[in-house]
Order: C-alpha cells, then sequence, then structure tokens
C-alpha cells in the first residue's frame, strides 16, 4: 500500500503543478496516470506544438512544458504509478481514502484530487453493432502478445504507424495479412509505408484502400469480416483476428462511477471555495472539472491547483497552522526537500 | 468592417439550427457551434486533433482543401463520407454565406 498526503490522479501539467505547491506546504504527493510517461495529453497528443498563453513564456513546446515541470518539481521527490489507471476507491475506518488501479496497486491518502483531464485514454471502437461480441474473441485493440497471430489469418484496418507497424510485422509470421484503410494515402512513417507497399506487390499483404470494414461474423469467436469500398462493392474476407487500430480517445471511464456529480462529462466542482467536488475530501482540477465561466486552460489548471493543495493540507495535518510564504521570501525551495 | 454570416447547422437528431458567425474573429465552425451551445464537444480545443467537430458539409461552397493533419484526423473517425470536415478547420469568412452542415453521428 502506498501512503501519501495527497493522491493526485492524472500526472498532466495540473496535477504536476499541483505536486509543486503541496511541496511548497511540504506535503507528499504520489500521482496515477494510464499512460506510461508524465504529461498527459501534452506529451501524449502534441508534445511538439507551440503553447502561447503561459505566462512569462511568449512561447513554449509542449512537451518542454512537461519537462521544466518535470525538474521544477524533482525537490519534493514525488511517487508515480504510471501505466495504471485508478478504478477504484473505498474509504477506511480512519476516513482515508483508498485508489486502486487496474493492476491492483493500491493507494492511500487523506485526500484525492483528480486532475485526469480529457480522462483515460482507451482505444477507439468501430460503431458496429456486434462487435462487442467478439472482443477478445478475434477483435483487438491492443497487440498484447504477436505470437498469437502466428499462422492465423489477420485483417489490420487503420491508416497510421501503428497499422504499419504491425501489417509490417505480422506478415512474416501470420498465414495472411489483408490491410485496410479509407483512403489511399496513409500518414505513418515513409520508410514504413514504403515497406507495406513492397509487401502488398510482392503478394505477401493483401492491401485494401479506400475501403472499411463494416461487418463482423462468426460463431463464438470472429471469423470473418465484410469490407466495404467506396465504389460500392463489397467482399467478405475470412479471419481469425480483425485490429481495428484508430488510435487513442479520452473517456472519463471508472472514475465516472465514484458517485461524483457528473455534468457533460467533467466533474462539477465548487469554485467559490476549493474545487471541492460533491464528496468531502474528493477534489476536482484542471480540464476534468466544470463550473460557472470554466475556461479549460492550462493557467487556470495551475491556480486550481494551488487553491486546492491548501485545503488538501488541512485535511493531512489538521493539528498543524498552515503559514503561506512566497518562494521569493523561502529563499528556494532547497529547505523544504 | 466585415460582416457576419449566416450558416445552417443540422445536429444529430435532424434539426436545423441558423446560426450568425462573425467572419472577423478567426473563429472556425466549432467553436461558432460550440457558442451556440450545440452538441460539439471540441475536445482537442481545435487542433484536429479528436474529430469531435467531424461534420458533413451539405451546400457547394468551394472550402480550403484539408490538411494532411485533418486527413489524419479523419482516418481515424468513423461514420466518414466524401463530403466529411472537421469543423475545427474550417474558419468563417464571407464567402461561406449559406454554409449548410450536418453534424456526423458521435462514436463511443
Amino acid at each position: 500500500m502506498i501512503q501519501t498526503d495527497l493522491l493526485i490522479i492524472g500526472a498532466g501539467p495540473t496535477g504536476l503543478f499541483s505536486v509543486f505547491e503541496a511541496g511548497l506546504l511540504k506535503m507528499k504527493c504520489h500521482l496515477i496516470d494510464s499512460l506510461p510517461q508524465p504529461g498527459g495529453q501534452l506529451t501524449e497528443i502534441y508534445p511538439k506544438k507551440p503553447i502561447y498563453d503561459i505566462p512569462g513564456f511568449p512561447i513554449i513546446n509542449a512537451g518542454e512544458l512537461v519537462d521544466n515541470l518535470m525538474e521544477q518539481i524533482k525537490p519534493f521527490n514525488p511517487g508515480f504509478t504510471l501505466g495504471e489507471s485508478a478504478v477504484t476507491i473505498d474509504k477506511d475506518e480512519h476516513g482515508q481514502f483508498i485508489v486502486t488501479t487496474d493492476k491492483g496497486t493500491a493507494h492511500r491518502a487523506p485526500s484525492v484530487a483528480i486532475a485526469g483531464g480529457l480522462g483515460v485514454f482507451t482505444p477507439r471502437r468501430p460503431p458496429i453493432e456486434n462487435l462487442k461480441d467478439f472482443e477478445q474473441k478475434g477483435v483487438e485493440y491492443i497487440i498484447k502478445d504477436p505470437d498469437i497471430y502466428k499462422d492465423k489469418k489477420v485483417v489490420i484496418s487503420g491508416g497510421g504507424d501503428s497499422a504499419l507497424d504491425w501489417t509490417i510485422y505480422l506478415a512474416e509470421i501470420a498465414e495472411e495479412v489483408s490491410l485496410i484503410h479509407r483512403r489511399t494515402s496513409f500518414r505513418g512513417h515513409l520508410d514504413s509505408v514504403d515497406k507495406v507497399m513492397a509487401l502488398a506487390q510482392a503478394g505477401k499483404v493483401n492491401l485494401i484502400t479506400n475501403a472499411e470494414v463494416k461487418e463482423v461474423t462468426g460463431n463464438e469467436c470472429l471469423n470473418s469480416v465484410t469490407v466495404h469500398a467506396k465504389d460500392g462493392t463489397t467482399q467478405t474476407i475470412k479471419c481469425d483476428h480483425w485490429l481495428p487500430l484508430f488510435g487513442l480517445t479520452p473517456t472519463l471511464g471508472p472514475i465516472g462511477d465514484w458517485g461524483l456529480t457528473i455534468e457533460k462529462n467533467s466533474i462539477v466542482v465548487d469554485n467559490s471555495s476549493d474545487y471541492r467536488t460533491n464528496i468531502e475530501g474528493i477534489y476536482a482540477i484542471g480540464d476534468v472539472n466544470t463550473y460557472p465561466g470554466k475556461l479549460k486552460l492550462i493557467l487556470c489548471g495551475f491556480h486550481e491547483g494551488t487553491i486546492m493543495v491548501q485545503s488538501a493540507f488541512k485535511r493531512a495535518y489538521p493539528d498543524k497552522k498552515l503559514s503561506f510564504k512566497y518562494t521569493t521570501v523561502m529563499g528556494g525551495v532547497g529547505s523544504l526537500e | 468592417m466585415s460582416a457576419d454570416i449566416n450558416i445552417t447547422v443540422i445536429d444529430r437528431e435532424g434539426q436545423q439550427h441558423q446560426l450568425i458567425a462573425p467572419t472577423d474573429m478567426n473563429m472556425n465552425l466549432m467553436e461558432v457551434c460550440k457558442s451556440y451551445e450545440l452538441p460539439v464537444k471540441g475536445t482537442c480545443g481545435g487542433m484536429a486533433m479528436c474529430a469531435s467537430c467531424h461534420c458533413y458539409i451539405d451546400s457547394n461552397h468551394l472550402l480550403n482543401e484539408p490538411s494532411e493533419d485533418e486527413e489524419d484526423m479523419l482516418d481515424q473517425a468513423f461514420f466518414v463520407e466524401n463530403n466529411s470536415r472537421l469543423g475545427c478547420q474550417i474558419f468563417m469568412s464571407s464567402h461561406l454565406e449559406g454554409l449548410k452542415v450536418t453534424l456526423a453521428p458521435e462514436s463511443d
């Protein structure tokens, strides 16, 4: 069990900066994030995009901002549980929250701050009605063990790097590989595109462009997909596996079932106090929350986190006096390490 | 001074909405829809990275060609048709007077 003063769900910019503000109050923080690296959407979606509205930085790349935040919180030595998503929350007999991840890691803290941004990144699922019936029975969105495709008939959908890379890899080991894509050009690395084209020419990959999979059929397990082409023709391909690789999209996920008041996929908080939710001891900060006049901006997340940690301090150390000091007066954060 | 333009948006229930959009504020169609509280999420904030503003262009207006980023995102979207575009990549200007679009179905 990981014990901490403040448990932060989401290691995006808001969660990271909250560690700094908590650190100034000598609080220990631990962060959970479903992604394998900190930074949230800044690292996952747009690391190379410039941001222009961070006070004091006329321009800064998203990835660079995350690097700077990591540097800024280093003295406070926060803990990280990465690549795991928070699934359940309970309260123990001492009034502390126990948050457990999908991999079973348990965390204990007097306060929980949800800084989940857009939510948990999950694979995009094609809108095919009976698709659910075949999930993990031939339909897989994430390739965990490529060996299961050895000597099997595999259909891959998508036009990005992951579709191209897996097509190249599986062409070697699978009995048959088909790649289906909406248009004729691909957005992946040029080198991968060339390889796939060469494999198609050599007859090792069945490349079908200007088309998409619209139907899946099978009994217990998947046994075929039906491809609809833009010209109106259809064809059914016998297969053991279909890998729809359409990237990741964020959803609120299990946090949506924690009994919090939710409005339009966001957690309702009290912005006149400390961004508390309807459950005492649980706060929501950054893009994940909503209140009248809410702006989804990184700088607003920084502010919300700063206000929130003052209350979290009182919950972690009810007998200690909270004294607010400017970092300029403290002469840096060295004394707090 | 730039004039406002009139655009028609058909929501996912088939209901028509007449919107008035300014052309001098560098607004895109996603932002205009959001300002009228139409059900367009605009999750990524207009960076062509989420497809939550996916729509179909119903009128014959000549639009800017989709960028590679927009095409890439449409590759990951569903219900994509020949007239599919991302609303966040369509910027309001006077030549779009009378533009008519339908919001694409949401996936998930």
